[in-house]
Parts: C-alpha cells; sequence; structure tokens
C-alpha cells in the first residue's frame, strides 16, 4: 500500500515544475504546456486524496477540471494563432513600407 | 512491494520527464516530454483504482490535447517563435520561486490529515467497477457542474473557430462594395 504523503509530495513536485516553466520560458506555447502540468499536478492530488477518503467527489473534480484544461487549451492555442499572424502580418506590412 | 516499485518507477519518470519538457530548446522535444509523463499519469490513476480516469488522461489529454499542441507548434514557424516578455526578470529568479514553493509545500506535507471517510469505499467501487460509480455521482449530485462543463466545451468550441477564422480579404474586383482599407489601398 502507498502512503498518501508521496502521492502529495509527488504532487507537489510536478506542480512547482509547472511553475517553474512558466516562470522561465518565454514560448507562448511552452507556457500553456507549463500549466497543463500544474493542472496535472492539481489532478492527483485529487484522485490520491478521493482514493484515500473512500469518495468520488474529488475524482468528478478531476474529471471537471480536463474539461476545462481542454477548453483552455483549444481557445488559448487560438489566440497564439491570432497573435502569430498580425505578427507576421505587421512584418508583412514592414516590408511593403520599405518598398515604398 | 510491486506497488511501490511501480509508483517509483512513475515518479521518477514524471519528474524527469517534467524537468526534460521545461528545459528543452525544442518546443515538439517539450511537447513528446509531456506526452511521456501523461502516460505515467495514467499509469499512477490505475494504482488509485480510478480507471475511467486512466482511459480518459489516455484518450483526451494524450489524444486531443496535445495533437492540439503539436499541431499549433507545426503551424506557427519553430524558427520564429512566439515570446512574450517573462513575469519575472531572469530565469534563476523564476527557479528560485518555483523550488522555494516546492520546499514550503513539502514541508506542510505532514501536517495534512485526512477528514471522514465517504461512502464509496475500494471495495463499493469494485462492486460497481469505477466507470459506474463515478457515472451515478456525476449524473446525481454533479449534474448542473456537468452541464455547465458541456457549455463550457461548446464555448471553446465556437472560441476556437472565432479565432482561427481567416481575415477576410477582398479579391479586387470581384466584390461590388469594397472595405474602406480595399478603397485606401485603390487609392
Amino acid at each position: 500500500m502507498i502512503p498518501l504523503s508521496w502521492y502529495m509530495a509527488l504532487a507537489a513536485i510536478l506542480f512547482c515544475i509547472g511553475v517553474c516553466g512558466f516562470l522561465t520560458r518565454r514560448n507562448v506555447i511552452i507556457m500553456f504546456l507549463s500549466i497543463e502540468l500544474m493542472l496535472n499536478g492539481v489532478n492527483l492530488n485529487l484522485v490520491a486524496l478521493s482514493h484515500f477518503m473512500d469518495s468520488v467527489r474529488g475524482q468528478a473534480f478531476t474529471f471537471f477540471i480536463i474539461t476545462v484544461a481542454a477548453a483552455e487549451a483549444a481557445i488559448g492555442l487560438g489566440i497564439a494563432i491570432a497573435l502569430y499572424r498580425s505578427r507576421r502580418s505587421v512584418h508583412v506590412d514592414t516590408i511593403n513600407h520599405l518598398k515604398g | 512491494m510491486f506497488l511501490q516499485f511501480f509508483f517509483g518507477y512513475c515518479a521518477l519518470m514524471i519528474i524527469a520527464s517534467g524537468i526534460l519538457a521545461i528545459s528543452l530548446r525544442n518546443p515538439v522535444h517539450s511537447v513528446l516530454m509531456v506526452l511521456v509523463l501523461f502516460f505515467h499519469m495514467a499509469g499512477l490513476y490505475l494504482t488509485l483504482n480510478a480507471e475511467f480516469l486512466a482511459a480518459v488522461q489516455i484518450i483526451v489529454y494524450a489524444g486531443a490535447i496535445l495533437v492540439l499542441y503539436l499541431f499549433v507548434l507545426f503551424l506557427v514557424s519553430l524558427r520564429e517563435e512566439l515570446h512574450l516578455d517573462a513575469f519575472v526578470p531572469g530565469a534563476w529568479l523564476g527557479r528560485i520561486i518555483a523550488v522555494g514553493l516546492a520546499v514550503g509545500l513539502l514541508y506542510v506535507i505532514p501536517a495534512f490529515t485526512l477528514g471522514e471517510k465517504g461512502t464509496w469505499s475500494v471495495s463499493a467501487i469494485r462492486e460497481l467497477t469505477h466507470t459506474k460509480a463515478l457515472g451515478q455521482e456525476l449524473y446525481s449530485a454533479y449534474l448542473l457542474p456537468f452541464e455547465i462543463a458541456g457549455l463550457i466545451l461548446l464555448v471553446a468550441l465556437i472560441g476556437g473557430l472565432v479565432l482561427a477564422r481567416r481575415e477576410e480579404v477582398p479579391l479586387p474586383g470581384a466584390d461590388a462594395d469594397p472595405s474602406p482599407e480595399h478603397k485606401e489601398v485603390a487609392r
């Protein structure tokens, strides 16, 4: 039997890895990926707690967190594409200006 | 004994692939490392008797979300990455904040005590199978949040479509009512 504290320690470490990636990386997509890591740390904590407390509540929460993470990934990556497109179009504009 | 070895293996792989994911330079390698991490996370869910969540983890996270990330990575060309200014000045301050947070969290974990036990013991879940138990809970106690989750997915779908839509560029001479920008260009 694995003690609960092992799961909680692993979840805390995973969450902090996500925090570190979010604070240190500057690539937008890797920052989103770090948020996913943090959400996974929280999920692991919830599932472990619901297992050790004989309840399904934490697992229902995990289910909703996965839903929200999927929505967040779709919207965030859509924003990333829009950002990329607008920057590239700005780039093309400057090229036009240079051509006169 | 086997369970503890399995947990150790999964924990080691999760920590190693997590650190690699945030430190590798190539974003595609990062996404693949996160894929490894998600598979081992599903293994840990199996040790917690949460088979349905393990399956959802692999299908939704590894199958859908990471594929979305890979598509966007290939769409946004790798040479000119999207960069934002970091939230903290300097990478080392971010690392120090993260390590401090980890030390603080690990320090307070032994003080945690479990609350009172619920009604879904392991044997009860095994008797009913995990999917059925979770479904019963979702459709009775969490019916309204479940509907809201569906609404959130709908909002994400529409939002993704609106965000990814290409701006309409009127073809020269093709439409009778050119937009103001088009007139500007024509002049």
